[in-house]
């Protein structure tokens, strides 16, 4: 490397950590350090697959849900959550990547997704305790992400985090329906909540002197609060909600610290954290094989597809297709459907 | 509501729930992410159109998920397991184009089911052209999905009759509706490339048996899915 070019990376960088320092955003063809874009990129493409697998433990439910309302709600959410998948996807193709190389390293175990979803939904309640439990905790950590220095990143949680307030609402709702209903239900409520809490508790990562990202993450601004403060106003958010709901959260150390002014809690059993992040948690394997098979079986419609539009490269878009007007129309129509059916 | 209004509303209303929950089976299993969001979004719109028909009859839970087999009025061609994706694109082609033309008048006459098709309609013109343009693709892609997709509309070919036969309490020219949902359908698989099935759609267990409660074979296992939550809670609400 010569010295002038030398002179001319220092000169970007300085320019980088000067807009970093202000609380600007950094945009898709800003010049950034190589380790930004890599973390970055490690980071949105784990929040996009975590979307994508995610599906899969409520979708579980889709078929068996025990009301019509229930079901759509559910049909809306899982949707959603595609959504939010293709949005994660296209925010991380700014930073070079594509989402089939992303897929791929989905589909391999290269890359991760959040150590929750191994975990069974056993009963129906589990769907509500993933709402207001699971969803909690993506919003406590999500929240912040709005103000990420990486401006694509920011604004997909932007709309990401509107979504999944209102899943957690429901889920929420869903639980309290339980909680207040027969016992058989009430007792439902209750265990999926004692199965899910410590699960919850460990998607903020683990404590802030094993974090591996998070001090250069907190410097370049794409983290704002530490894994145990994330985890603390959890907890603290969470306590008066299960009182409210009237079910226990399974923790016998929980209780409020008036000199911290938080709640103290017990010890998280980080050795079962380590072992589903290593791939050994309940459903690690029947997550990625889900996908895997998904994404194998629907080859040859990506095939056609791909060999349609070749074939048709040439002619205007649907010439004798007469609806083909209207139907931009009730395209863009959709969510406000949408909204409608789940409210 | 006439009792001869209900037996029209419940017969549209079962379609669209079972049909709704067929779909609902795909999600995260779909060949493109773009996809589980297309095929969950329709089967939200069925459920939508299933709930306010439902409603109409009686308690919407109550008619999904305490009658046996016997006793739903849907077509057989809705219960049909998903098969691979050709299967559930047929389904959806015969099905939508059916919809979409009964609907459209519907719509168009005055009834009691009126409005409710006024709203669908547009739905099921999303509907149609997702399932057409999924029929273009496949027929005209590959070797291999032509012949998958070809495959698939002949398989559920012989569930097509039933669509025409008369519903108690809609008054519709049925034979006309066939002679429409037959242009536009063979309009869209020669355009697709395919061949337009021939084989029986009428006659013995094909000839209206869904709208008797009469169903194949995989229908009540399907509804044990669906109602075995409900179920076991007797009384209980959610």
């Amino acid at each position: 490397m010569t010295a002038v070019t030398t002179d001319a990376a220092d000169g970007y960088e300085a320019v980088f950590d000067a807009a970093v320092a202000a609380d600007e955003r950094i945009e898709p063809r800003d010049w950034m350090p190589d380790a930004y874009r890599a973390t970055l990129i490690r980071q949105m493409a784990q929040h996009a697959h975590s979307e994508i697998i995610g599906m899969q433990p409520e979708a579980n439910w889709i078929t068996r849900a025990p009301s019509l309302r229930r079901k759509a709600i559910l049909i809306a959410k899982v949707q959603d959550e595609a959504g939010h998948g293709l949005y994660l996807y296209s925010a991380a193709e700014t930073l070079g990547v594509s989402r089939d190389e992303l897929l791929d390293k989905l589909h391999s175990g290269r890359q991760r997704y959040s150590s929750i979803f191994n975990y069974p939904t056993l009963t129906w309640a589990d769907v509500g305790a993933i709402g207001w439990l699971v969803d909690g905790a993506a919003i406590t950590n999500q929240v912040p992400l709005c103000r990420c220095s990486y401006g694509p990143y920011a604004r997909a949680m932007v709309r990401v985090c509107k979504e999944e307030s209102f899943h957690q609402r429901q889920g929420y709702e869903l639980l309290l329906a339980l909680s207040r209903g027969t016992p058989a239900q009430h007792e439902m409520a209750q265990d999926a909540v004692n199965r899910w809490w410590w699960p919850s508790l460990m998607m903020f990562g683990p404590p802030d002197d094993e974090s591996a990202h998070s001090a250069q993450s907190m410097a370049w601004k794409i983290k704002r609060h530490s894994n145990d403060e994330l985890r603390q106003r959890f907890v603290d958010i969470c306590v008066p909600q299960a009182e409210a709901l009237g079910l226990a959260l399974p923790d016998p150390d929980l209780r409020w610290n008036e000199q911290r002014g938080h709640h103290d809690f017990g010890a998280i059993d980080w050795s079962e954290f380590q072992a589903v992040l290593k791939g050994n948690g309940p459903c690690n394997e029947q997550r990625l094989a889900q996908r895997r098979q998904a994404h194998e079986e629907g080859a040859w419609v990506r095939e056609a597809a791909t060999a349609y539009a070749e074939k048709h490269r040439h002619q205007p878009a649907a010439p004798d297709h007469p609806e083909a007007a209207q139907d931009q129309r009730s395209h863009v129509d959709r969510p406000t459907e949408l909204q409608e059916a789940t409210a | 509501m006439t009792t001869t209004a209900n037996a029209a509303a419940l017969a549209l209303g079962d379609d669209a729930l079972v049909l709704s929950h067929r779909l609902g089976e795909w999600a995260g299993h779909a060949p493109v992410l773009e996809e589980d969001v297309a095929l969950a979004n329709i089967a939200l719109d069925l459920l939508g159109q299933a709930r306010v028909l439902l409603s109409l009859v009686g308690d919407e839970d109550e008619l999904a998920y305490l009658r046996e087999e016997r006793a739903f009025r849907n077509l057989q061609l809705v219960e049909q397991p998903n098969g691979d994706f050709a299967h559930t694109i047929a389904r959806q082609l015969y099905f939508s184009v059916w919809q979409r033309l009964l609907y459209g008048q519907l719509a168009s006459a005055e009834g009691a089911l009126t409005g409710i098709a006024a709203k669908a309609v547009k739905e099921v013109e999303y509907h149609q052209d997702h399932a057409e343009q999924w029929t273009l693709r496949l027929g005209d892609g590959t070797t291999e999905s032509h012949q998958r997709m070809q495959r698939a509309v002949d398989a559920l070919w012989r569930f097509t009759g039933e669509l025409f036969q008369p519903v108690e309490g809609l008054d519709i020219d049925w034979q006309a509706l066939e002679a429409a949902w037959l242009t536009s359908l063979t309009a869209t698989l020669e355009r697709a490339t395919l061949t337009v099935p021939v084989g029986p759609r009428a006659g013995g267990w094909a000839a209206g048996a869904g709208r008797q409660g009469l169903h194949t074979e995989s229908f009540g296992r399907m509804l044990a899915e669906m109602q075995h939550l409900h179920r076991s809670h007797p009384g209980a609400s959610w």
